[in-house]
């Protein structure tokens, strides 16, 4: 009786905690259906009337759609190029005898423990003097090089590949650029959507180096465009137009997760527990 | 035949190989090597962002070290990242405990795993907005929920106090970042030999005994992974306080300035390029001395 007690209030404890995490987003959403006026007044948990009014004041200052187009241009291509590359990277550095793998290898893991803002200003200069300011060459070329995902992507091979199939495939004829396209990446496939997820959401997400290389606001992914509300004071008055505003960006990312978080969830002990 | 071909083909197996990692090379030195070296580089020029940088050798690790608004940035940092890191282990311990106990058997672990994950998927510009507008003094969601239900007499300005203000950055962190923690040491404790536990109940130990005798010393590696990467994470800090907190300044008072805000505003508004250059390097330099004296430590206590 006792432990039936304890397990219950376990679960309510839990379920507070877990609306803890929602809470935030409820009152985003409902507010974005009031008026300034009304949630500055009081707070409320039943929705406004005011949607099609924020929207207007908000699509008055940005277009937010321009900003979600400018940021899947930027985040599908990044992660596809990360996919493919780190896959077939991976999959060089698993099968292959070659000089050099132990000392790639090795740099790899090195540089998984740099933190990024080490190179930011080497980073921006770089990208200063190929001319690529305000482009967004410098924010997806980069992601065919990701540390982090051969490193696992490397691991997920040395598992899961069947040396046999390929070594028959070799035997058949079959040249090696087909036999990574034709065999290894369907095999690959779980491992590699698992990662692509993780990217995907961290390109959507990235905000410094997007802040740092577009200077024109008609190429400002989501979050540069969503964090130059800061600069337009007019806009602040009407909290119902921010709170819209953070909706828009928000929604998306509560619709993937829903459909798929398993994946996600997957992604993220994938790079850090080992056996 | 077969003996024949052998050579060859193993010659052109390796030729594969390099033609495979090549993409991954050439981008990697140009985006990732190139820009490394060369902000070690400008570190000990005078470089302001244009023309030819003058060599000055150490005069900027000089001056960072002599920089008492440096230290005070790093000392915000660690502060914030300090109260970050003991909320969001701790709350993710004590959900570790819950889930694995073997008497009470809480279920529904994908289902509270996914809510409490949800805040970390979130852009941080976006948590940044949505909570300097909660958290509003005059008109914010929060103060009116806390006043109206008699929690507190009247409306705090959280993010007007330098007391408050860094404490509210960290608490944000740790809600974006407890369920991460808690992810990781879930799984952790799943990849645990079963065998242990069934050799420990039929030895007779209590859950407690099991708890602190088996799970915690085979969560160590865990625990120590999820330590470094939030303190490589932590002290990088920046998205959160620059929106929240008006800028590179750090309101109020530069009491949320963090190290990596101060390097943001050397490099990219008064263009001291060199000078910001030094500070990334002497952030890493603190990051890495840190990484290897936890992981010391960690080692330690284990022994």
């Amino acid at each position: 009786m006792a432990t039936k007690i304890k397990r219950t209030l376990l679960y309510i404890a839990l379920t507070l905690l877990a609306i803890c995490c929602m809470i935030p987003f409820a009152l985003m959403i409902i507010n974005a259906t009031r008026t300034g006026s009304e949630i500055a007044n009081s707070f409320s948990l039943v929705p406004g009337k005011a949607l099609a009014d924020n929207w207007a004041t908000l699509s008055s200052y940005f277009d937010l759609f321009k900003g979600m187009r400018n940021s899947l241009i930027v985040a599908i291509p990044a992660t596809l190029l990360t996919a493919y590359f780190s896959a077939m990277t991976a999959y060089a550095m698993t099968v292959y005898k070659f000089k050099g793998n132990k000392l790639l290898f090795g740099v790899i893991v090195v540089f998984m423990m740099i933190p990024g803002q080490l190179s930011l200003i080497g980073f921006y200069d770089l990208v200063t003097n190929l001319r690529l300011v305000n482009s967004y060459l410098p924010l997806i070329l980069p992601s065919i090089a990701v540390p982090g995902t051969v490193f696992f992507l490397r691991q997920y091979c040395e598992t899961v590949l069947p040396m046999p199939l390929l070594e028959a495939a070799r035997m058949d004829g079959a040249s090696e650029l087909h036999i990574f396209h034709k065999i290894v990446l369907p095999i690959l496939s779980p491992g590699i959507a698992t990662m692509s997820i993780g990217a995907f959401i961290g390109n959507w997400n990235s905000y410094l180096i997007p802040l740092i290389l577009l200077n024109s606001p008609d190429k400002f992914t989501l979050p540069v465009m969503i964090a130059s509300l800061n600069s337009s004071t007019d806009i602040m008055r009407n909290q119902g137009a921010i709170y819209l505003a953070v909706a828009i960006s928000v929604i998306p990312i509560l619709i993937a997760f829903a459909f798929c978080s398993k994946y996600i969830i997957g992604s993220i002990t994938a790079g850090g527990v080992k056996e | 035949m077969d003996k024949k071909i052998k050579p060859q083909k193993k010659k052109d197996l390796n030729r594969t190989a390099y033609f495979f990692i090549l993409p991954f090379v050439i981008t990697f030195l140009v985006f990732s090597v190139y820009p490394v070296v060369r902000t070690l580089y400008l570190s000990f020029t005078d470089y302001k962002g244009f023309g030819v940088p003058d060599l000055t050798w150490l005069d900027n690790y000089a001056r960072v070290f002599k920089d008492k608004f440096f230290w005070r940035a790093l000392f915000n940092t660690v502060r914030i990242w300090g109260v970050n890191i003991v909320l969001q282990l701790g709350l993710a311990f004590l959900l570790t405990i819950v889930f694995s106990d073997i008497k009470y058997k809480v279920r529904g672990l994908s289902i509270y795993r996914a809510l409490f994950y949800l805040p970390n998927l979130i852009a941080a510009t976006s948590v940044a907005f949505l909570f300097k507008t909660l958290l509003d003094w005059k008109y914010g969601t929060v103060n009116q929920m806390l006043v109206g239900s008699g929690l507190m007499n009247s409306a705090t300005n959280w993010l007007g106090s330098t007391v408050t203000a860094p404490l509210v950055v960290a608490v944000i962190s740790a809600w974006m970042w407890f369920g991460n923690s808690f992810i990781m040491l879930m799984a952790g404790v799943q990849g645990i030999n079963k065998d242990y536990f069934e050799a420990a109940a039929i030895d007779g130990a209590g859950r407690w005994k099991v708890f602190a005798k088996i799970t915690v010393p085979l969560l160590k590696p865990i625990l120590l992974y999820v330590t470094i990467t939030s303190l490589i994470g932590g002290l990088q800090m920046f998205d959160i306080p620059f929106l929240m907190c008006g800028g590179t300044i750090g309101n109020p008072s530069g009491s949320t300035q963090t190290v990596v805000m101060y390097l943001y505003k050397f490099g990219f508004e008064t263009n001291q390029v060199g000078f910001a250059s030094a500070i990334a390097y002497a952030l890493f330099m603190i990051i890495l001395v840190l990484s290897v004296l936890q992981f010391k430590w960690m080692n330690k206590k284990e022994k």
